[in-house]
């Protein structure tokens, strides 16, 4: 469902929200949850309370109403309700909706993982551990529809919960979910010499990655995550002996707001602007809500957010060598 | 359906339909030497700093073989270690102990007792570039005051010049990538290859996607959604006016001819005027050639076109923007066009009357086929899965209101930028429009580390702008569901 693993199962604008469908449902950029659609079913937020048999029926992507006043939320009820939009499940916003189990891989991480493993559709890749399955996801997406994601998490639990969304997100063809201690005991023997890519976020990294090459194709990559420095340097001293093109990279994404506003000028030159503007600088304001009292000296500006995560880990790739060429 | 048995990739290495031993021409793929600078080898032959190397010692051998470069060409390694080990072995031991500094070395230019007279002379004589190594650092005085550290530094940059190794690698969104931004990335936007990567995520590019692509960085894109797609889906580029962008960077991802028959082009307004008649346009009926995409795939041997600009100019506007420090220079040599032509006689220039007739429609060939009818009707019934927006010479503002209408409900996109302002203003108009939710611009940061003992920290030089992405998801506003019951 969240990957399509043939043409019919992807998400159109003709296709309905149906029973059983997984939702997002989208409050604010911040504010998302997975819902799962169920008959007689309600949802209930800060915008009110929503009937999931509202919802059935309708496209993703729609807004709907909340039937009734929200208990929790401000008493501005009386406007007859808020709204939320619902969307089609994607690997991007079940990152923004799964349970933390662990600390996950975010958008920058994920996507460069995914582009450094050179992972095609048809590759088979190896992860450990699982953890929460966000990034599990995107690797699904991309080997997808005939490749196969094969994760390991020492974590018996943590591999349950995975296993139980990847089969509620139809991910089941694609991805294998094993209780295993990689760093002790290595990747199965089955995988030997049969994997595209492994990917390895494990505390102790160094200790998976001889099996790691054992695993790989000729040729083929391997990428640690470590948010610890250390780890980066005992883990990259761990594959000089069979891996080249060793690489460590630290991404991070800056975000930015936009606001349409007017400044002041150096003089306040009353005649030319009759208008509130001159006088008081004002508050610069969410475009859409003044769009009517917007003057034509106001203008579209733009400055980094003030908050961004700031740090997540360091990612080391390395390219299995080739022997005797 | 045979794109969906794709062979996985590192069985089809070695496979004499790729690397047919009797062809000498070598299809295009990124390399990178040990300078760490990438490069395309392009048909016959390489320039390597100075020496022009045939490329025939490449057929045959797989991807991730390592080089080196001597008097007769490029040698394969045979297990050489790698700069990694012989760092890792100067790395041990002495490291922590180290005494040395740098208070008696005076930089006069006198260190080095050989002078370049002797240095050709050894290389007319055949000496092979590490002997050229061993001689200098014999004949340097001052190496042996020099810290380890600076002693391997100095090895390296030496062994750079003299004795450059070649790691050949295959083309992929991320080696081509590199190497477009290394080598001339005026031409793909400075897009930035997490940039790319990003605009892929963003837009949820995975299989059976129907991806519409506005692709004014060269084709760097579009190739990159087409080895996502891996033979399913589609991906639609379109463009403005009625003259196709081209879209050659294509030729360099290997693409089999599953994957390209999934490549379509069509101009936008062609698809606006579909999705507001809701019927195919009566010139496209007549476009037999457009009919039924997955048969007509042509075997990718045979569709490399014939002009090979894009490594061409890639690498002449280039050489100025070539870093400074790096001894070796490498460049690629002329590609032997008339050779081509012969090769490829029977191909690639059966221009099939597209109907406009644009030479870049049929140069650009069977990868941007136009659009069946039916495939039309269906993306305007249906609307596109995702969208990626990539001409950073635009202003994305005035189409992209034209572009998200094509999209079905609740379809992510991504929109590249190198100028914050055009997105800042396209991100405003969106969100007064409503027509999307979920709108951010980001900005990705990259930096390398240099990891070794003792001495790990973030790589010197750094590239400080990789590009902007404005991202969003777009919405049902239609009465439909506006309604209150």
């Amino acid at each position: 469902m969240m990957v399509p693993l043939d043409p019919s199962a992807k998400p159109t604008s003709q296709r309905r929200i149906a029973e059983g469908d997984t939702v997002v449902v989208y409050e604010r950029h911040d504010a998302m949850r997975a819902v799962a659609v169920r008959a007689g079913a309600v949802l209930q937020n800060r915008f009110g309370v929503f009937r999931h048999d509202d919802w059935i029926g309708r496209p993703f992507g729609c807004k709907v109403h909340s039937a009734a006043a929200g208990g929790g939320g401000r008493k501005g009820g009386g406007k007859g309700g808020g709204f939320v939009h619902l969307l089609a499940p994607t690997p991007e916003l079940w990152t923004l909706v799964l349970s933390h189990r662990t600390q996950i891989l975010y958008i920058a991480d994920i996507s460069l993982v995914v582009a450094y493993l050179e992972l095609v559709p048809g590759c088979v890749v190896l992860e450990s551990g699982t953890g929460s399955g966000s990034l599990t996801t995107s690797l699904a997406r991309a080997v997808a529809p005939h490749g196969r994601v094969c994760t390991f998490d020492f974590h018996e639990q943590r591999a349950a919960s995975a296993r139980e969304d990847f089969e509620k997100n139809g991910l089941t063809s694609l991805i294998t979910v094993a209780v295993r201690d990689i760093q002790g005991q290595g990747f199965p023997e089955e995988h030997t010499g049969a994997a595209d890519a492994v990917f390895l976020d494990l505390p102790q990294p160094w200790l998976a990655i001889p099996s790691a090459g054992t695993m790989l194709k000729q040729d083929g990559v391997l990428c640690s995550f470590s948010p610890c420095i250390e780890q980066v340097q005992r883990a990259c001293e761990a594959m000089r002996s069979c891996f080249t093109d060793i690489r460590t990279y630290e991404i991070l994404l800056r975000t930015y707001e936009v606001r349409e506003g007017a400044l002041k000028g150096a003089t306040t030159n009353e005649e030319s602007n009759a208008g509130p503007l001159p006088q008081k600088r004002r508050k610069l304001v969410a475009p859409a809500e003044t769009l009517d009292d917007i003057q034509n000296s106001s203008c579209v500006m733009v400055r980094p957010c003030s908050t961004a995560r700031g740090h997540t880990g360091y990612l080391t790739f390395a390219r299995l060598r080739v022997h005797g060429g | 359906m045979g794109g969906l048995q794709r062979t996985p990739r590192h069985q089809r290495r070695r496979s004499p339909r790729l690397l047919p031993p009797h062809c000498r021409r070598v299809r295009t793929s990124p390399c990178f030497s040990s300078t760490s600078s990438f490069f395309f080898f392009f048909f016959l032959t390489v320039k390597i700093g100075n020496r022009t190397c045939s490329l025939q010692p490449l057929v045959g051998r797989p991807f991730g073989s390592l080089f080196s470069v001597g008097p007769s060409g490029l040698v394969p390694c045979a297990d050489a270690p790698s700069r990694d080990d012989r760092m890792q072995d100067a790395a041990d031991g002495p490291v922590q102990d180290e005494t040395r500094d740098n208070r008696s070395l005076v930089d006069n230019n006198t260190a080095q007792n050989l002078s370049s007279d002797d240095i050709e002379a050894m290389k007319r004589d055949g000496v092979s570039g590490d002997e050229i190594v061993e001689a200098l650092i014999a004949n340097s005085s001052t190496f042996g005051k020099k810290t380890v550290f600076s002693q391997e530094k100095y090895k390296l940059k030496k062994q750079k010049k003299y004795a450059p190794k070649v790691l050949l690698r295959r083309p992929s969104t991320r080696s081509i990538c590199e190497t477009y931004f290394k080598k001339s990335p005026a031409r793909t936007g400075f897009m930035r290859v997490d940039a790319l990567s990003l605009l892929l995520s963003m837009a949820n590019v995975g299989p059976y996607s129907d991806v519409l692509v506005v692709d004014m960085v060269g084709g760097l894109v579009v190739g990159s959604v087409a080895e996502r797609l891996g033979g399913t889906g589609y991906v639609c580029s379109t463009y403005l006016g009625s003259a196709p962008i081209s879209i050659d960077i294509i030729r360099m991802y290997n693409l089999s001819s599953d994957m390209t028959s999934r490549i379509v082009q069509a101009p936008l307004s062609d698809l606006c005027s579909l999705q507001n008649s809701g019927n195919a346009p009566s010139l496209l009926n007549d476009n037999i050639q457009g009919e039924a995409p997955e048969t007509t795939a042509v075997p990718v041997e045979n569709s490399q076109p014939s002009v090979p600009q894009p490594a061409d100019t890639a690498i002449s506007d280039e050489k100025a923007q070539s870093s400074k420090e790096q001894s070796i220079d490498i460049d690629i040599s002329e590609p032997l066009l008339d050779e081509h032509i012969n090769q490829d006689g029977d191909s690639s220039l059966d221009c099939k009357g597209d109907e406009d007739g644009s030479s870049i429609a049929s140069k650009s060939l069977k990868a941007g086929k136009t659009p069946s009818p039916e495939k039309m009707k269906y993306w305007s019934e249906h609307g596109f899965s995702s969208l990626i927006v990539a001409a950073p010479g635009h202003d994305v503002e005035s189409f992209v209101a034209d572009l998200l209408p094509l999209l079905s409900y609740s379809a992510p996109f991504a929109i590249y930028h190198q100028y914050l302002q055009p997105l800042a203003t396209c991100m405003h108009s969106l969100q007064v429009s409503k027509l999307a939710i979920g709108l951010q611009i980001s900005e990705p940061w990259l930096r390398e580390y240099q990891v070794l003992p003792s001495r790990t920290h973030p790589h010197m030089q750094m590239n400080a702008f990789g590009g902007y992405i404005l991202s969003g998801i777009r919405i049902h506003n239609g009465d439909a569901c506006n309604g209150i019951k």
